[in-house]
């Protein structure tokens, strides 16, 4: 990115930045938990940003920065008037400012995670801001959400499903929503994490890192037009 | 408020329409310090010299009246200081054919030159039409203070129309324009604009400040300067919250 | 001149519009939260009186970069600073700024022009919100009455469908107090073109001032500003 403030017709192409993470899911079910855990465990490798979308205030920007997961400059608020879905999907304006304002200030980066407010089950990314996209759920819903499908569980290129330690506790059956997540996920991956008894979440880091090797062999920083 | 009370119950004697211009200019003696060379009145627009470098306008006759047309000229050089008051409020009546009635002042503070400008309030009252302009113009490193409190209309009258624009530039670029229009009570009454207040104010001050209270804030400038601009039920509480600033 | 009624304006006014303007209340939120707007009626005063000052503001601004972004197509700094100047509150600086940026991010992609070019270079941190809007205005083909008529509308339908999801209003009802500003609206989009950008107007807003300074220190906020 940097200084090519007149080259800008265009998006910016996706060689040379870092893979753009949305994580969405609905209140409570810990994507900021899960973004505290990725840092943890992918910080020491990656070059990472955060940008949180809060409902009210800065609260889980605030969190990351006491969790002390990473610099606290590296974590941006976005704020979104009462609709956490429309910044992530229908004027993805104010996060993508946030993204390219943290590649600019730190990069070049390997991850940016961008956290959704807490929404409904509809809420999905857009891809004009999300290169892939987690959805987070948690046990205490219910076991049936899975299988009421919706863009985050369908959509999503890895559902977690959270809080498996609650699972006897609130007679969930794990088995009937990895197989009704399977069935309308068409595939896609599934993982089950307690990130209160696993704080690195690294099954899910795991996914990450491999899909953010990925995108870098894919789309490799271009030094060319980086320091032209 | 002794004075401001006074002069607000007095009715004015009706005259006709005046033009009157006005003058002060100051110059750097031979010691260096500021000389007063230029004091020039025109009635009713009065100065008398009350210090050094201070300057009191004392209205003789009332008004700005509707068809007045009033002009005040301040010239402050390098390196000197003027600071100009009023000993009473503005009370702003309607002329006998509902003209308006202007008051343009026009101030150029020059380099390493103090400008302190703060007379009592103008207070609109009922009936009245008042434009008033000013132009400050600034060198570089020349200070100002500059204050404008608008009251309306006297105790428990509806206040006239009154349009004031300030403009302040320092080497011809900007450093603040505000306008305040006062006289349509759909607008003035409105919550983005004046709400339940029943004046407003503003102190204009190259000084860096910043700050805020119940019914005031200090506006740090993009330009440099602040603003301090502050509404009020009454010119008592404006002073006290436009006062922040002023020690 | 009047605003002349095309494709190209509907797009530019449409909320939809990806330029990050849902997220600013326009004071609406602080009005709220401090008792100030508590229904219809005090919206509607509220905004009656930001079309007044602050949306006539932002009607000559944005009238003006679009006469100049048609025209010459230099000097925005210029420009920016007669809007710094008319925009006491740094609160309201920071929010006009930030939705500029994210305006002409997103226009220059809709509208490529040379003019939405210059204007990133000469202030690659954001135009003032009137300043971006008027350029973007001429880059999608409208004319300076249509970028006032734009800037009028945004400066009070922002508030309005704020104070919607705040106070939880009925819709249509403050639908019908924009509609009532129909008049005032149309009349900004006939404001006549000003020469000299020193004498453009700078109404005052002293209450929209101090709202936008108390909503910063608000530790518990939804909008932007």
């Amino acid at each position: 990115m940097g200084a090519a403030h007149d080259d800008q017709h265009e998006a910016p192409g996706p060689h040379g930045r870092a893979l753009r993470l949305g994580i969405g899911g609905p209140v409570g079910s810990g994507k900021t938990a899960l973004v505290a855990a990725l840092c943890r465990t992918l910080g020491p490798s990656m070059r990472l940003g955060v940008v949180t979308n809060d409902i009210y205030t800065t609260e889980d920007a605030d969190f990351l920065r006491r969790a002390g997961v990473l610099d606290p400059e590296r974590i941006l608020a976005v704020q979104t008037g009462c609709c956490p879905h429309t910044a992530i999907r229908d004027d993805i304006a104010a996060n993508v400012d946030a993204v390219e304002t943290l590649e600019e200030r730190f990069g070049p980066l390997d991850l940016v995670i961008v956290e959704s407010g807490g929404d409904n089950l509809t809420a999905t990314f857009s891809r004009g801001l999300a290169d892939k996209q987690i959805f987070v759920l948690d046990v205490s819903g219910g076991d049936k959400v899975p299988r009421k499908g919706g863009p985050g569980v369908t959509g999503a290129d890895l559902l977690v499903v959270n809080k498996t330690d609650l699972a006897p506790l609130v007679g969930a059956d794990l088995t009937v929503m990895s197989r009704d997540a399977g069935a309308v996920r068409n595939g896609k991956p599934v993982l089950f994490t307690s990130i209160r008894q696993d704080q690195g979440a690294h099954a899910v880091a795991e996914w990450v890192a491999g899909v953010t090797d990925s995108w870098r062999h894919d789309h490799p920083h271009d030094h060319a037009h980086e320091h032209a | 408020m002794t004075t401001l009370m006074t002069t607000l119950t007095n009715t004015p004697e009706p005259r006709g329409a005046v033009r009157a211009a006005a003058a002060i200019a100051t110059r750097r003696g031979a010691d260096g310090r500021t000389v007063l060379a230029t004091l020039r009145s025109d009635p009713p627009l009065t100065l008398r010299q009350t210090g050094a470098t201070r300057v009191h306008l004392v209205s003789t006759g009332a008004g700005p009246l509707g068809g007045d047309r009033l002009h005040l000229d301040l010239d402050v050089a390098p390196g000197t200081t003027l600071d100009v008051r009023s000993v009473a409020a503005t009370l702003v009546l309607p002329g006998p054919d509902g003209e308006t009635s202007r008051t343009s002042i026009e101030a150029r503070v020059g380099a390493g030159a103090t400008l302190r400008f703060t007379p009592e309030p103008t207070v609109l009252a009922a009936g009245c039409s008042h434009h008033l302009v000013v132009r400050l113009s600034l060198a570089e490193d020349a200070s100002v203070l500059w204050r404008e409190e608008i009251v309306f209309g006297r105790h428990g009258e509806r206040p006239g129309r009154c349009h004031a624009r300030f403009d302040a530039t320092r080497g011809g670029r900007p450093l603040l324009r505000q306008e305040f229009v006062v006289g349509d009570p759909e607008i003035d009454g409105s919550p983005a604009v004046y709400g339940d207040a029943r004046c407003v104010g503003s102190v204009f001050t190259t000084a860096s400040l910043h700050g805020r209270g119940d019914g005031w804030a200090a506006l740090p400038l993009a330009a440099g300067g602040t603003l301090v601009s502050a509404l009020a039920r009454d010119a008592v509480e404006l002073r006290r919250r436009l006062s922040v600033v002023e020690t | 001149m009047n605003a002349s009624m095309n494709a190209a304006l509907l797009l530019l006014t449409d909320s939809r519009l990806p330029a990050g303007g849902h997220a600013h209340s326009g004071g609406a939120e602080e009005a709220v939260r401090t008792g100030a707007v508590t229904g219809p009626d005090d919206l509607a005063r509220l905004l009656r009186g930001r079309l007044a000052t602050a949306g006539r503001v932002a009607a000559a601004l944005a009238a003006a970069a679009c006469a100049h972004a048609l025209t010459t197509n230099d000097d925005w700094r210029e420009l920016d600073a007669e809007a710094d100047a008319r925009t006491a509150s740094p609160a309201q600086r920071d929010a006009s700024r930030t939705q500029g940026r994210l305006l002409v991010r997103s226009a220059r992609r809709i509208w490529p022009s040379s003019a939405l070019d210059a204007l990133t270079t000469a202030l690659p941190g954001g135009a003032h919100h009137p300043v971006a809007l008027g350029a973007v205005a001429a880059a999608a083909g409208c004319t300076p009455s249509d970028a006032a008529l734009a800037a009028a509308y945004q400066a009070v339908t922002g508030p309005a469908t704020a104070a919607v999801r705040l106070l939880g209003l009925d819709p249509v009802t403050v639908h019908r107090l924009l509609a009532d500003l129909a008049p005032e609206l149309d009349a900004m989009a006939r404001t006549p073109a000003t020469a000299d950008w020193a004498d453009l107007p700078a109404h005052a807003a002293p209450a929209l001032d101090l709202l936008a300074e108390g909503h910063v220190h608000n530790p518990l906020k939804l909008f932007v500003s």
